[in-house]
């Protein structure tokens, strides 16, 4: 099950040339906002046709314009979740659930709609209008519309960006959810950093429409060289286990057979967790560090310093809980000698990992 | 109903017949030059905007002529088909069709405002998730416009109800057959003593306008309930 994308589209003095693959699971396709990734949203939705390219689910071509093949967005079947949900608002939640079912193949795979109904927590809302739901619950009866529409692949254009915080930290574990349980691919825009660290399976990090780095999210988001929201928003992705809640409102995780703390995270002990450590709160020391008050100390050496524009510079650990990013002055790295092979101790507070930065998994 | 003398009843009833059909047949033409208008860019448009108002602007009596030359059973169209049985001129149907034109404009414009307002994004939304355009028309731009619609229809009806110049014009005032309630009016109030059958062709016209318009307002509020709350 793999979404195959490749466009060229260019409009008002801006050039999109993007390729890449969605396999099965949570693909972010990750910028800036005008980075081009509505466009391409946009184009694999058949709501644009693009002026170059092809792109196919399973194999099944939607548009290629070499061979003028150009299906229209209703033949596609991919389910589109909007960023304004875009709920029918004459129709009921359970009608407007029914909506896309109704127009899928008789042999296509079909979820259950109970299942589903309950997998969303929108049982309640089954006899309401949309007039009558909250910007959070009306995205999950999207959600829940867009994969009872037995689609191919679903197509997530920023569906938290008009949420508040509150909201967005409510829906999004359904769509980790939704990453751990469906079979198809998920095509997901987003230009929050902690939506790809808790969501992505690959990032596709797109900038001024070109594609600058793809690949498994650790990695992409482990390397120092791709910054496509900006050095600001660096940081990598930590594969954890939950491994203890304490009494004094921590929780004791492992990674890699590195000790973490953390403010208490809502995980079951056993628990697999995705913890992102942003790039700006780690600090680098070249001896053991003592008399710390920051309770996360990883081991590790120097692969790479990346220095920036600015003052700043990105350096990229290895640790045995996996690859971490620091955002240093070019002063420091020059003092503390920072190369790659230079081993170094990375400190992270405990209190500096936000709680939408831990997600499952 | 014995307040009204028989020849008012007749007038009172084709008025309804008269407006009924010119308002039912000519609906599916009105949404379709309606969504042409708000959705389609074609060579022409600002053309058939133009033809669609000019029943609006002309004199009727100049409307009610050109029916005549165009559908008369001598017309380019009426010729032909008055060789196949069907024929206007002279008739309560070429009463229904003046009627029909003449209030063309205010069914389209209003059901042409409404689909304006539509929301093209669920449109899209609903083509996503695997509508072709006919069904996205049927299941999400009908049922939004379904205010608007009803409130061209009406509208259309009460001035179908009052046409007068054009009907006449066309054909003529033949009681039974083409004396609407308007030209019942005028023809009492041509003779002496005819007073009083025309003050109460007018009470009936204005009681029907009357209705005509708290019922569009009901629909509408009932409609707009639906879409918008719980």
């Amino acid at each position: 099950m793999t979404l195959e994308v490749r466009i060229r589209h260019s409009f008002g003095g801006f050039t999109l040339d993007a390729a890449f693959d969605a396999p099965a699971g949570v693909t972010v396709l990750f910028g800036r906002s005008g980075s081009g990734k509505t466009t391409i949203v946009n184009a694999v939705a058949g709501l644009l046709r693009p002026e170059g390219g092809r792109i196919a689910v399973d194999g099944r071509v939607l548009t290629d314009t070499e061979a003028r093949v150009w299906l229209p967005p209703h033949r596609r079947r991919l389910g589109t979740i909007f960023q304004e949900g875009r709920l029918l608002p004459h129709l009921t939640v359970r009608q407007n659930l029914r909506y896309g079912a109704w127009f899928a193949p008789r042999d296509a795979r079909r979820e259950d709609m109970g299942r589903i109904v309950e997998m969303l927590g929108i049982g309640h809302l089954l006899d309401r209008r949309p007039g009558a739901l909250s910007g959070g619950e009306k995205q999950r009866v999207a959600i829940g519309r867009a994969l009872l529409s037995a689609p191919a692949a679903i197509l997530a254009d920023e569906p938290l960006a008009a949420l508040d915080e509150a909201r967005k930290a409510e829906i999004l574990p359904y769509f980790e959810r939704l990453r751990d349980e469906v079979a198809v691919p998920i095509l997901y825009v987003s230009h929050a950093a902690s939506e790809v660290a808790r969501l992505a399976t690959t990032v596709v990090a797109l900038e001024a429409g070109r594609v600058v780095a793809q690949g498994p999210a650790a990695e992409v988001l482990g390397d120092p060289g791709v910054t496509p929201l900006g050095p600001r928003e660096v940081g990598a992705v930590l594969e954890t286990r939950v491994v203890a809640h304490h009494a004094d409102g921590l929780t004791e995780l492992s990674a890699g057979g590195v000790q973490l703390f953390l403010p208490r995270i809502a995980r079951a002990e056993g628990a697999r967790a995705r913890v992102r450590i942003a790039a700006h709160e780690v600090l680098l020391s070249r001896g053991a560090p003592a008399g710390l008050s920051a309770l996360n100390i990883l081991p590790g050496t120097v692969r790479e310093v990346r220095p920036g524009d600015g003052p700043g510079a990105i350096v990229a650990l290895d640790t045995p809980a996996g690859r971490v990013l620091a955002r240093v002055t070019r002063r420091s790295v020059a003092a503390l000698s920072l190369a790659p092979g230079v081993p170094v101790h990375a400190v992270v507070k405990s209190v500096s990992v936000a709680p939408e930065d831990v997600g499952a998994r | 109903m014995d307040w009204l003398g028989p020849e008012e009843w007749q007038a009172v009833a084709l008025s309804l017949r008269v407006s009924l059909w010119a308002t039912v047949a000519s609906l599916p033409l009105g949404i379709l030059a309606a969504y042409a208008l708000a959705r389609w860019s074609f060579p022409g448009k600002q053309l058939l905007n133009g033809l669609v108002h000019l029943p609006l602007i002309l004199p009727p009596v100049v409307t009610g002529y050109l029916l005549l030359l165009t559908f008369g059973t001598q017309g380019p169209v009426g010729g032909p088909l008055s060789e196949l049985g069907i024929v206007f001129a002279f008739r309560w149907t070429g009463a229904a069709l003046a009627a029909g034109v003449m209030a063309f404009p205010l069914m389209v414009r209003a059901i042409r405002l409404s689909i304006e307002a539509v929301d093209p994004r669920l449109e899209q939304a609903s083509a996503t998730l695997g509508a072709s355009p006919p069904w996205v028309f049927v299941t999400v731009t009908l049922p939004l416009i379904l205010p608007g619609v009803v409130a061209g229809a009406i509208l259309a009806f009460a001035k179908a109800m009052g046409e007068f110049g054009a009907t006449i014009t066309f054909v003529s005032n033949i009681p039974g057959e083409t004396r609407t309630i308007p030209s019942a009016i005028y023809a009492f109030l041509q003779v002496p003593g005819g007073e009083d059958a025309a003050t109460r062709l007018v009470l009936v016209s204005v009681g029907v306008a009357m209705g005509a318009l708290l019922l569009s307002e009901w629909i509408a509020r009932r409609v707009a309930a639906r879409v918008g709350g719980a």
